[in-house]
C-alpha cells in the first residue's frame, strides 16, 4: 500500500516538474512549484525523515514561493492588467 | 549587405586574413575616420534623443519580442534549439537512470553508507552526545563545525542580498515616523514605494493571522527547544518561525512589524547569534584539542535540559535562520526592514 502511494506521489512530482517548465503563466507555475514542495514534504514523511519534511514545508512551500510572488509583483507580471485598467480609468 | 560586410570587417578573422595578405589599412586614417563618424553619430543621437525616447516608450516590448521571434533566422534557430534541448534532456535522463541502475537497492544492508561510522553513531551516540534525536546529536556535536560553516553561508547570503537590495534612507524615514517625530519626506519615489509596500487592510487575512501566527511561533519554538528530543532542530524551527514572521508582516504591514523587529534588532540577533555560536565552536575545539573533559554536564538523555551545548546551539541557529528568512522577504518586498 505504501509503495502504491509512493509511486502515485512520485508521478505527481514528475507531472508537477514538467508543468512548471511548460506553463507560460508565471503565477500558475509558481503555484505548481508550491504544490510540488508540499507533495515532496509528504514523500519525506514516507521516507521516515520528518525533520526534512518540516523544513521542506516551511522553506519550499512557504518562503520560496512567497519570494517568487514578491518578485513577480516587483517586475509587474502578476498585477499588470490591473495597472492598465487603473490608467484607463484615470484617463477617462 | 553593408551591415554584414561591416560585421565581417570587425571580426578578428578578417583582421588576421588582411594581415596575412599584407594589405592592412593604416591605423591612423582608420582612427580619424572612426572618430569623425562617432562625433557625427553622437550629434545625431543628441538631436533625436527625445524623439527616440518617446518612440521607445510607445512601442510595446512584447510586440518587439514577437516581431523578433518571427524573423526567419530566429525561427530556424528555435527549431534547432528545441531539437537540441530535447536531445540534451533525453541524454541526461538516460545517464541518471544508468547511474541509478548501478546503485544498491534503497534500504538494503549492503549500501556503503551502512559502515562502521553509522554503527558507532547508533551505538554510542546517545551516551556521547546526550541527545535522543541522533540526527541532531550528529549534526550539532560530531559535526558542529560543518553546521557552523552552513550558518556562515546563511549569514553571507543575507549580507549579499542586503548589498544588492538595501537602501537605507527610507528605513530612517519610516523609523522616525514610527517614533512620532515629524520628518519631511524628501524623495517622491521612495514615498511611493512605501505606499506600494503598505498593504490593504485585508480582514480575512488579518483575522486568520491573529489566530495562526501565535500557533506558528509556538510550534517553531517547540521544534527549536525539542531539537535534541524529537525530529527537527535549528534549521527547521528557524524556518517555521521565519515563515510566521512573514505571515505577520504580510497581514499587518511593515509599520507594525517594526515595533518589535527593527533593523537594529535584526543586526544584533544576527551577528550576536553567529558570534555566540563561534564561541561555542571555539570551546569545543579547545577542549577537544587539549583532551580536556567538557565542563558542561550532559544530563539524563530524554529531558529538556540535557545534551550539553546542543540546546543553545539549536536556539542560536534557529534565530539566525528566522532572521535570514524574514530579511529575504523584507528586502525583496521593499528594500528595507
Amino acid at each position: 500500500m505504501t509503495d502504491f502511494i509512493l509511486i502515485l506521489l512520485a508521478t505527481f512530482l514528475i507531472v508537477c516538474a514538467i508543468g512548471v517548465s511548460l506553463n507560460k503563466n508565471m503565477l500558475v507555475s509558481v503555484v505548481i512549484f508550491m504544490s510540488y514542495s508540499l507533495v515532496m514534504s509528504v514523500v519525506w514523511i514516507f521516507l521516515e525523515s520528518p525533520d526534512l519534511a518540516i523544513t521542506e514545508a516551511a522553506v519550499g512551500a512557504g518562503v520560496t514561493s512567497v519570494l517568487f510572488f514578491v518578485t513577480l509583483r516587483k517586475i509587474d507580471v502578476v498585477w499588470k492588467r490591473d495597472k492598465k485598467k487603473e490608467e484607463t480609468e484615470e484617463n477617462a | 549587405m553593408s551591415k554584414l560586410r561591416k560585421d565581417y570587417e570587425k571580426s578578428p578573422l578578417w583582421k588576421f586574413l588582411t594581415f596575412v595578405k599584407g594589405d592592412t589599412p593604416l591605423p591612423e586614417e582608420d582612427h580619424t575616420e572612426e572618430w569623425i563618424r562617432n562625433v557625427e553619430r553622437a550629434e545625431e543621437t543628441e538631436k533625436t534623443e527625445n524623439a527616440n525616447y518617446i518612440e521607445l516608450k510607445e512601442t510595446d516590448p512584447y510586440e518587439d519580442a514577437k516581431r523578433f521571434a518571427q524573423m526567419s533566422g530566429v525561427r530556424v534557430f528555435r527549431k534547432i534549439y528545441y531539437v537540441l534541448a530535447a536531445l540534451m534532456c533525453i541524454m541526461i535522463i538516460a545517464m541518471l537512470i544508468m547511474n541509478v541502475a548501478f546503485m544498491p537497492r534503497f534500504g538494503s544492508d549492503e549500501t556503503p553508507t551502512n559502515n562502521e561510522v553509522a554503527e558507532r553513531y547508533l551505538a554510542d551516540g546517545v551516551e556521547e552526545t546526550g541527545a535522543v534525536n541522533l540526527v541532531t546529536g550528529m549534526i550539532l556535536k560530531y559535526r558542529a563545525f560543518d553546521t557552523f560553516g552552513e550558518t556562515n553561508v546563511l549569514f553571507i547570503a543575507a549580507c549579499s542580498v542586503m548589498i544588492l537590495l538595501l537602501h537605507r534612507e527610507s528605513t530612517k524615514l519610516s523609523v522616525a515616523e514610527g517614533r512620532g517625530k515629524k520628518l519631511v519626506k524628501k524623495k517622491k519615489r521612495e514615498d511611493e514605494e512605501d505606499v506600494d509596500a503598505e498593504q490593504d487592510e485585508d480582514v480575512i487575512l488579518q483575522t486568520i493571522a491573529r489566530i495562526v501566527v501565535p500557533l506558528i511561533f509556538l510550534f517553531g519554538l517547540y521544534i527549536l527547544l525539542n531539537g535534541h528530543l524529537s525530529p527537527g532542530g535549528g534549521f527547521s524551527g528557524g524556518a517555521v518561525m521565519g515563515a510566521g514572521l512573514i505571515l505577520y508582516n504580510s497581514a499587518f504591514g511593515f509599520r507594525k512589524t517594526q515595533r518589535f523587529f527593527d533593523e537594529t534588532v535584526y543586526d544584533v540577533i544576527k551577528v550576536g547569534s553567529l558570534c555566540l555560536y563561534a564561541l561555542i565552536i571555539a570551546y569545543y575545539l579547545f577542549t577537544g584539542a587539549n583532551g580536556i573533559d567538557p565542563m558542561i554536564p550532559l544530563g539524563t538523555p530524554g529531558k529538556i535540559l540535557s545534551s550539553g551545548l546542543i540546546l543553545p546551539i539549536n536556539l542560536l541557529v534557529g534565530l539566525e535562520v528566522a532572521c535570514t528568512m524574514y530579511a529575504f522577504y523584507a528586502l525583496f518586498r521593499r528594500g528595507s526592514f
